[in-house]
């Protein structure tokens, strides 16, 4: 066991040197006071070394959960493009945000709209603050979706990693919720009627049972509603219900998920990398001793597995310390820069007043849901409920269902899974298109048959229809290559290309009466 | 040092018995705490609905007289009068939610998703999954006609005045 080395540069002094006054000592620890305090607050010293660095890191709270020496391929931009990081900078950004924007919002149904007014026209920097945090938010969906894409294409969810997969898609989830719960605090016309519709979706249940005739006794969809709502209607009971999942419930869930997932990232063995980054010699190893640091390994005895470098060496390590520091700290500058800007130059929207009685046409929830609207344009339950619920299910799934780890850490996998992305993209691009040519053009089963049973609807739509094909495409992928994880990329670029195509043909190609048009400017005017 | 450990006392398999007691108190706490957390589920499930009466006076029925259509747009309905019969048709599009328009020369569609429907609320087009919703009309002991925004009853009823 090694000794502890002295910690502290900085000498302590304790009891009073013989022959001097203990008033006079007074004095003499006033004056070093500074200097004391600053050792006791770090105590260890200047990170001029590899063992004082890895002390900076280890020995702070907020530091910690970052391991002592981290591997070169990690810090590399093609390894992770900073999207996990530059997510929670926005996260922690659309926090402290929030709490500014809390002091003046009132989730009352008379005063919201006009503490929106406030904030936008009479508190100092409010509209700033406000522009700051909408941005924000639609950026954490971005990235998110981003880092979703760049975890899956390096085939970050491969063992050992397949829990922290689960966190991630589940963070997903959470920030779409808390994107949704927002929407509705601003209370003009756009939060109220998306978040109507929302509250539909939720009671869309009732589309089933209604058709299996079971409503009577067992309503889903109103319960769900009703427990959402507190009402029937969006109203004041609504919006309070928001607010607190607002503010309070995803927030925290969100942390403590966060939390998880970071925890899981160092349990896990740190960021996924190719085989190839430990077998190429890097020319400045950082200097250190070629076995294993010494450490003590008490409680390691009893735990197996990656968790620590047992039996690893430091090689193709650097110090976290202040490696990874300064690219956190590049990459915080850059978010904050860009939604600094952002928020400077372009106004948050706010419609006016909501008005219960007459719709926004068109109603448009916030674009992250406009591929679903699409979907819901077809069958309420389908595309708001059942095929967002198999999607990320589905998702959760991938990584106990293709469990190749070979090429783990490598991007598309190599020459072959870009070949099958390609080719899935474009694939999709066909479908999609074709298909949303053909329900534009000739509409869909109800516009031939209006006495179609709702059940069939629900199971035949275009929406259906796409999971059907991707799902086809996604096993004769892997029935071709023999490779599960082809089948894994095709599925996954199948969703990605869809979303975006369905996102983009919602938002540029519907307008009034979610009509075809080419352009906004085409829209009928009163 | 790892071999010390796991065949001292504290790694061996434990007795039969204490599997049992372990297992009986792990699970009631399990269960426990499930009930515990449905109890406090049935909070935000609200007993009561904060929104007013669903019946509401229209008006008396002498404004309903004749062939006319009446338009409330604070309970998002029409009242459809012809020769002393009413009937009374929700302007809620049983898709989303949003309020429906009625169109020139009989029917309705809705802004927000494109559901067309026919003069007395069948679904034509569009993802509604059901008719608008008939409402119930009655005449209340002052004379008024009064509609149950909650009570839906079949397309022939009609209200005699």
């Amino acid at each position: 066991m090694p000794t502890e080395t002295s910690r502290s540069e900085t000498t302590v002094e304790q009891t009073p040197a013989a022959g001097i006054s203990a008033l006079r000592q007074l004095f003499r620890n006033l004056r070093t006071t500074p200097r004391q305090f600053r050792g006791s607050l770090i105590r260890h010293g200047r990170p001029t070394s590899d063992r004082a660095a890895s002390e900076a890191v280890f020995g702070n709270l907020f530091i910690h959960i970052l391991p002592t020496r981290i591997h070169r391929y990690s810090l590399r931009i093609r390894a992770t493009l900073g999207l996990g990081v530059i997510t929670l900078v926005l996260f922690f950004l659309l926090v402290l945000t929030g709490i500014a924007l809390m002091v003046y919002y009132k989730p009352s149904t008379d005063q919201a709209y006009d503490s929106m007014k406030e904030i936008w026209y009479v508190v100092p920097t409010g509209r700033f603050v406000r522009n700051i945090h909408r941005w924000s938010a639609h950026a954490m969906v971005v990235c998110v979706i981003l880092h979703m894409a760049r975890a899956f294409y390096t085939g970050a969810y491969k063992a050992p990693r397949q829990f922290n997969w689960v966190v991630g898609m589940m963070l997903f989830v959470l920030t779409l919720g808390l994107s949704f719960t927002g929407y509705l605090l601003p209370w003009d016309q756009l939060a109220y009627w998306a978040v109507t519709i929302g509250s539909e979706i939720a009671h869309s249940p009732r589309e089933v049972t209604d058709g299996l005739g079971v409503t009577s006794w067992l309503d889903i969809g109103g319960f769900l509603k009703r427990l959402l709502l507190g009402a029937n209607n969006v109203g004041q009971e609504a919006l309070i219900r928001f607010y607190v999942l607002h503010v309070m419930v995803l927030p925290l869930v969100t942390t403590i998920l966060l939390a998880v997932h970071f925890w899981r990232i160092r349990k896990d063995g740190g960021l996924t990398r190719p085989p190839s980054a430990d077998l190429i010699p890097l020319a400045t190893t950082a200097a250190g001793p070629a076995t294993s640091p010494q450490k003590t390994y008490g409680l390691m005895a009893v735990v197996r597995g990656r968790t620590p470098l047992v039996d690893r060496s430091i090689a193709n390590t650097i110090p976290t310390h202040p490696n990874a520091l300064y690219a956190i700290a590049a990459l915080s500058m850059f978010t904050l820069a860009m939604m600094l800007a952002l928020g400077y130059f372009f106004d948050a929207p706010l419609k006016e007043l909501a008005n219960p009685a007459v719709p926004e046409n068109p109603a448009k929830a916030p674009w992250y849901f406009l591929g679903l609207q699409e979907l819901v344009s077809y069958s309420a339950f389908t595309g708001g409920l059942g095929i967002p619920a198999l999607v990320v299910l589905g998702l959760m799934l991938v990584p106990y269902l293709d469990r190749e780890t070979a090429n783990a850490g490598v991007w598309f996998d190599g020459p072959r899974g870009r070949l099958v992305c390609l080719a899935s993209a474009l694939f999709t691009v066909l479908v999609v298109i074709s298909t949303l040519i053909f329900t534009v053009q000739y509409g869909w089963l109800r516009n031939w048959y209006p006495q179609i049973p709702q059940v069939v609807i629900t199971l035949v739509n275009p929406g259906m229809m796409f999971l059907a094909i991707f799902m086809a495409w996604s096993f004769a992928v892997t029935w071709l290559t023999n490779s599960t994880r082809m089948g894994a990329l095709a599925v996954f670029t199948c969703f990605l290309v869809s979303f975006a195509i369905l996102t983009y043909f919602a938002t540029v190609h519907r307008g009034p009466n979610w009509g075809f048009y080419w352009s906004p400017s085409e829209w009928p005017t009163h | 040092m790892s071999t010390d450990l796991q065949s001292s006392k504290r790694f061996q398999t434990p007795k039969e018995r204490r599997d049992f007691l372990g297992l009986a108190s792990l699970w009631s706490a399990g269960i426990a705490l499930v009930i515990g957390l449905l109890g406090a589920l049935r909070l935000p499930v609200p007993a009561v609905f904060p929104e007013s009466n669903s019946r509401v006076k229209l008006g008396p029925r002498q404004r309903f007289e004749g062939t006319r259509v009446t338009w409330f747009p604070e309970y998002r309905l029409w009242v459809y009068s012809t020769g002393g019969e009413l009937y009374a048709i929700s302007a809620i599009c049983t898709h989303l939610g949003c309020t429906v328009a009625a169109q020139e020369g009989g029917g309705f569609y809705c802004p927000c998703h494109g559901s067309r429907f026919g003069p007395v609320g069948a679904v034509i087009a569009g993802p509604a999954p059901r008719a608008l919703t008939h409402l119930a009309l009655s005449i209340s002991p002052d004379g008024q006609v009064v509609v149950d925004q909650h009570e839906e009853v079949s397309p022939e009823t009609r209200l005699k005045v």
